[in-house]
């Protein structure tokens, strides 16, 4: 099912999340013992530390169709493993740019500390982005044509892109 | 130092007095006012409670003029004297500020009349500007003549402090009594220094409204102050004009001058009596017979 | 063949499983749709549901499908695997598979708990099973590794819970190390007079127990100590504990308190602490007489001869022990213990903050826990009710809620104020027989025999004034109210505002977290709730544990509660101790890194980021490799490693990636 059916209606965003276990995932537990109600938007991504956060995965996110990301952590200085967090919120600072310059919106990225306690953060951020995204419409993200891909790889590394090819999987 | 000056109704009618010694004391202060052009009524607490939205967009209409003159002047602030002005305008707002659907419909009331209004101006009030912006000491360096001796009980009444308290705490405020005592007198402390003077029902429902004023004035006679001072036309309306019917309503004479604290401050600062309209009160004051002799045996008589 | 067979050695068979919750789930997601979705993905080879997958019969329908071959991996839709992941996985484990063949999709508190539309649901709901799905397939079979237990525990704490905790491991046979801030243990109980409801004497039920931990072989007894430090993980934690110089030899000292006698201070000069500043102490003091342990202690602050250096000494003079050392130092001491509990307790509202009550501004406005030590036969007045002027009062009014229920300052109910306003009103009634006016919102007595204590107040002649009280104040409207404190309230009963003059007015003020339990807290790696107690891992079902393994909580540091509650959760405590000391071992989950040497290029990206030191480098092979023992399992290195070389079980990229696609790409 494509984004582009329900564009005629709401479009209704699809949002992955990852969420580190012992703050933002405990967060959103708590929302839910406490029956807050916010939109289905975000669907779950457990991962154990904000620090394992590869901005692969964000990129991923991306290509296999998702119109947002959102990203949970442990506030600064209270990482579960010490430190984690502040490594999630470096390399979230470069993929922005990153992503700014392959044209996705800075909404679309959102990084956000959210306590063990703060299940009414969980339930105001997902219902804030959810509209955000909403708002910017379903992310279109053309293929590069080989023309621009050719442009794009230096002389001298032409034939050797050319050879490999193949994915990570 | 500048400002845009927002006078309100009252200011301009019954409490012309708190208007005359304000700007008397901010020009002996060298504090630059200037009146914000074309301002209408703010609504107070009646319109308030008739129709908010409505009373809203009278603010707001002030918002937006202020905006206009502050850009073209590079003053934010806009000094708001009257108590209820004060009160009516700040929750204005921050009801804009808070409700987008209110914020929407006053957008588009405020377009009929070609203005705008873009979240750029700040509501202050006198005895912030003073105690905050000019600060204690420079005014201790500009009093002419010290109040040393003279006891003052200082009322705030309930609107600048309640709901929201801005510049001041709400239960027990403390800005006016700094100024008060930069002045060199001594201030009175009470509980009851923002129990409410009884608003409009001292003309409406007088037993409950004069009954509430009355107490004020008991309290603060009993402390042993020599005079009240307030920031607000209505509660120094309420203290000053009803005395001699309290006395005889409660069989307890009250009688004891009521100014408002600006005032109070023009006469220590060497302002004029008749710039401070002290010509104006109902309970004549004269400060000289309560100050004392100062150290160098120099008589500060009136 | 492909990547997913290639790595599950053959064709992986996957199991979903929905669970109903009863109508938890079921109500807002379509149990049938989901589980037709579930059967046309990839690799599933068995699709079913059932009421209640967590019970006995749930189980068993997963174990039959392993034990039959249907199947040799686990997906359970139902609740958050923080809820039962570990049930699932020993139920895998017990049909024969491997537990960690074993993917949870959390469709009840992540879908229909905080979804109102069954339909959107319904689709959240089945892209997390196909995330769950997608994923699982890629699942290594792992195996679990032990850790030993240390048997010693820290208790953090010597007030009523650390005690009952302390007493309770020690009688196990456990050693145990009782660290307490102050010089002597006891906590607020000490301070108490009488207990409800039984009034009780709270120093008589309260110093048995502190003789025991004194003279229990099992307790080492620490106090005017604070913990430092504490680095290592469930059944090895490595303390650093600070023992403080009280310039007194604990070893040396008998009690006598000849030394607080000789002391050149006549009079005390300082705020007495656990007189609640109502008399000044001298420099060198015992917080009170039965203070456990009975040991001298200097104050350098206040203390001349730290001040000048020129005193005359004449508390060493009089110490024949000769007990009194100017030039004891700080101690340090580090500690291995297996397991850890907190029992830190809590602080009392700061009356002050609520201005209209005019607490430090009428002298006769005290705070309940002042009157605690007014009415103590051993307090400052000797148990008799005098006030700072020197006069019993002939009208008291109590103020209950000061600081609770309330949106300003705290809105929680501190639980136990109710019941010791009612104690204060009797025991106040019958030292001075005054009239007392109890200023209440509602009556809370849920306990045994609490509300038995209130009727008895009733039938006390105790006056109940049903109203938050607005304000207290001295200007007075009558004649009889000059000279009074006159306490505002609505009786919302009658429905008037009343003015009640009294000479004395009682502010039963509430509980609050102790100032530093958020640097606390964090020492221990655990975390506060909104409020500042410290958060306990399920507020149900696991009210003494928390989210770190082997730290548990006992007593109001967790939350406000009287003493009966704070003795049983002490229990709960040391009981949950003694079961992981007991095991012997601890499992640890399998979900650490792991290094695949072919792939690594040896840029030691890795090793600088791992705080646990879990990475070390092999200077000949030129390669990172992981010490399972040391690594914690955050994943951190492995989303730095440029190559790839770096993975985490349970967590390798390509688990995650294909996580994403099934999340985003189905539905």
């Amino acid at each position: 099912m494509s984004n582009t059916e329900n564009s005629m209606s709401t479009f209704e965003p699809r949002i992955v999340a990852f969420f580190c276990n012992w703050c933002t995932y405990t967060a959103a537990d708590l929302a839910g013992t406490a029956r807050m109600s916010y939109a289905p938007n975000v669907r779950v991504v457990r991962i154990m530390c904000s620090g394992r956060l590869d901005p692969q995965f964000v990129l991923s996110a991306f290509r296999e169709g998702a119109d947002g990301v959102l990203i949970g952590g442990c506030h600064p200085g209270d990482c579960h493993y010490q430190e984690g967090n502040y490594k999630a919120l470096r390399r979230f600072t470069l993929l922005k740019q990153f992503l700014r310059a392959m044209g996705i919106e800075e909404e679309r990225v959102r990084l956000e500390w959210i306590a063990a306690s703060e299940g009414d953060k969980v339930q105001r951020v997902i219902n804030e982005m959810t509209e955000a995204v909403r708002a910017l419409g379903p992310l279109h993200l053309e293929p590069m044509s080989t023309s621009t891909v050719e442009r794009l790889i230096p002389e001298e590394l032409k034939a050797d892109a050319v050879a490999q090819g193949g994915t990570h999987e | 130092m500048s400002y845009i000056y927002y006078p309100g109704c009252s200011l301009k009618g019954t409490g012309r007095a708190y208007e005359e010694s304000l700007l008397a004391v901010f020009k002996a202060l060298e504090i630059h006012v200037e009146e914000l052009n074309d301002w209408n009524c703010c609504g107070a607490t009646s319109y308030m409670s008739v129709s908010e939205l409505k009373a809203f967009a009278l603010c707001a209409r002030n918002f937006a003029l202020a905006e206009r003159q502050a850009h073209e002047t590079g003053m934010t602030d806009l000094v708001v004297p009257c108590a209820a002005c004060y009160l009516g305008l700040n929750k204005a707002l921050r009801y804009l500020d808070e409700y987008p659907d209110i914020r929407r419909k006053i957008d588009e009331a405020l377009a009929t009349a070609d203005l705008a209004y873009t979240n750029h101006i700040r509501i202050r009030h006198p005895l912030d500007v003073l105690v905050n912006d000019f600060d204690r000491d420079r005014i201790i360096s500009r009093v002419k003549r010290s109040l040393a001796g003279l006891k003052v009980a200082c009322y705030y009444g309930c609107q600048i402090v309640r709901p929201y308290a801005d510049f001041d705490d709400q239960e027990n405020p403390s800005s006016m009594n700094t100024l008060v005592r930069a002045l060199g007198a001594e201030t009175v402390d009470w509980p009851l220094k923002t129990r409410c003077c009884g608003g409009s029902l001292t003309g409406t429902v007088q037993d409950v409204g004069q009954r509430l004023s009355f107490i004020l004035l008991r309290e603060a006679i009993g402390r042993g102050a020599d005079v009240i001072v307030t920031a607000c036309p209505l509660c120094q309306f309420n203290l000053e004009c009803y005395q001699n019917e309290m006395s005889r309503r409660f069989d307890a004479p009250v009688h004891i001058p009521v100014l408002y604290f600006t005032q109070l401050m023009g006469i220590a600062l060497g302002v004029s009596d008749r710039q401070l309209a002290l010509q104006r009160l109902f309970v004549p004051f004269k400060a000289g017979s309560k100050l004392q002799q100062t150290a160098g045996g120099q008589h500060v008589g009136s | 063949m492909s990547v997913v067979e290639s790595k599950s050695n053959g064709t992986p068979k996957v199991g979903v499983y929905v669970c109903h919750c009863g109508i938890n789930i079921a109500a807002k997601v379509d149990i049938s749709e989901a589980v037709a979705f579930a059967k046309d993905l990839p690799y599933v080879t068995v699709a079913k549901d059932y009421k209640f997958m967590c019970s006995d019969p749930g189980q068993e329908i997963i174990q039959k499908d392993l034990r039959d071959g249907l199947i040799d991996r686990v997906v359970v839709a139902s609740c958050s695997p923080l809820m039962h992941e570990p049930t699932f996985r020993r139920a895998t484990a017990e049909g024969g598979g491997n537990p960690f063949l074993f993917q949870m999709a959390n469709i009840r508190e992540h879908v229909s708990w905080v979804t109102l539309d069954k339909v959107a649901g319904t689709e959240k709901a089945k892209a997390l099973i196909a995330a769950a799905v997608e994923r699982v397939v890629l699942h290594q079979p792992l195996e679990k590794t032990s850790v030993p237990v240390h048997p010693d525990v820290l208790v953090v704490g010597g007030g009523i819970a650390g005690i009952h905790a302390a007493l309770t491991l020690a009688d196990a046979g456990k050693k145990v190390y009782l660290v307490e801030r102050e010089p002597t243990i006891g906590g607020h109980m000490a301070q108490f007079d009488k207990t409800f409801p039984t009034l009780d004497c709270s120093a008589c039920i309260l110093t048995p127990k502190m003789s025991a931990v004194r003279a229990h072989r099992n307790i080492t007894l620490w106090t005017y100590s604070e913990v430092d430090a504490v680095d290592g993980f469930v059944g090895n934690f490595k303390v650093r504990v600070k023992r403080k110089p009280r310039y007194v030899d604990e070893e040396k000292c008998v009690g006598c308190l000849e030394c607080i006698e000789a002391c050149i201070f006549k009079k005390g000069k300082t705020d007495d602490e656990f007189n609640v500043g109502l008399v000044k102490r001298k420099p060198i003091y015992v917080p009170f007489p039965q203070a456990t342990p009975l040991v001298a202690v200097i104050d350098p602050d206040s203390c001349v001869e730290f001040k000048t250096g020129k005193c005359p000494k004449s508390c060493a003079e009089a110490c024949e022990p000769d007990a009194i050392d100017f030039n004891q130092k700080e101690r340090i001491e580090e500690i291995e213990v297996g397991s850890i509990i907190l029992a830190t307790g809590f602080k009392t509202f700061d009356a002050r903050r609520i201005t209209r009550y005019g607490y430090g501004k009428y002298p006769g406005v005290y705070t309940s826990l002042e009157v605690e030590r007014l009415v103590n036969a051993a307090g400052p007045t000797g148990g008799e009710i005098i006030m700072k002027n020197g006069e019993k009062p002939k009208a008291v009014g109590i103020v209950h809620c000061v600081g609770s229920r309330d949106e300003k300052t705290n809105r929680y109910c501190s639980r136990v104020c109710c019941m010791y306003s009612l104690k204060l009103a009797h025991l106040i009634k019958e030292r001075t027989n005054a009239e007392v006016y109890n200023f209440y919102i509602d009556m809370r007595t849920p306990g045994k025999g609490y509300e038995e204590f209130y009727d008895k107040l009733l039938q006390e002649n105790v006056h109940f004034i049903r109203g938050r009280v607005a304000e207290v104040s001295d200007w007075a409207m009558e004649p009889e109210e000059e000279g009074k404190l006159i306490i505002r309230a609505e009786d919302t009963l009658i429905g008037e505002v009343r003015r009640i003059p009294v000479d004395m007015v009682v502010l039963s003020v509430g509980l609050e977290a102790q100032p530093d339990a958020d640097e606390v807290r964090r020492l221990f790696n655990i975390s506060c709730s909104r409020e500042g107690w410290f958060l306990e891992r399920h507020p149900k079902l696991a009210p003494v544990s928390t989210f770190t393994e082997g730290v548990f909580l006992a007593g109001a540091c967790q939350g406000p509660k009287d003493i009966p509650d704070s003795v049983a959760q002490a229990g709960a405590a040391a009981a949950e101790a003694l079961a992981l000391i007991d095991r012997g071992q601890v499992e640890m989950e399998p979900n650490t890194a792991y290094v695949t040497e072919e792939l690594c290029a040896g840029c030691r990206t890795c090793s600088a980021i791992c705080p646990y030191g879990a990475i070390v480098f092999d200077e000949e092979k030129d390669t990172a490799s992981v010490n399972g023992a040391l690594c914690k399992g955050c994943g951190t290195c492995v989303a730095a490693c440029p190559s790839g070389a770096l993975q985490q079980n349970l967590f390798t990229d390509e688990q995650i990636f294909r996580e994403i696609k099934g999340v985003v790409s189905y539905v």
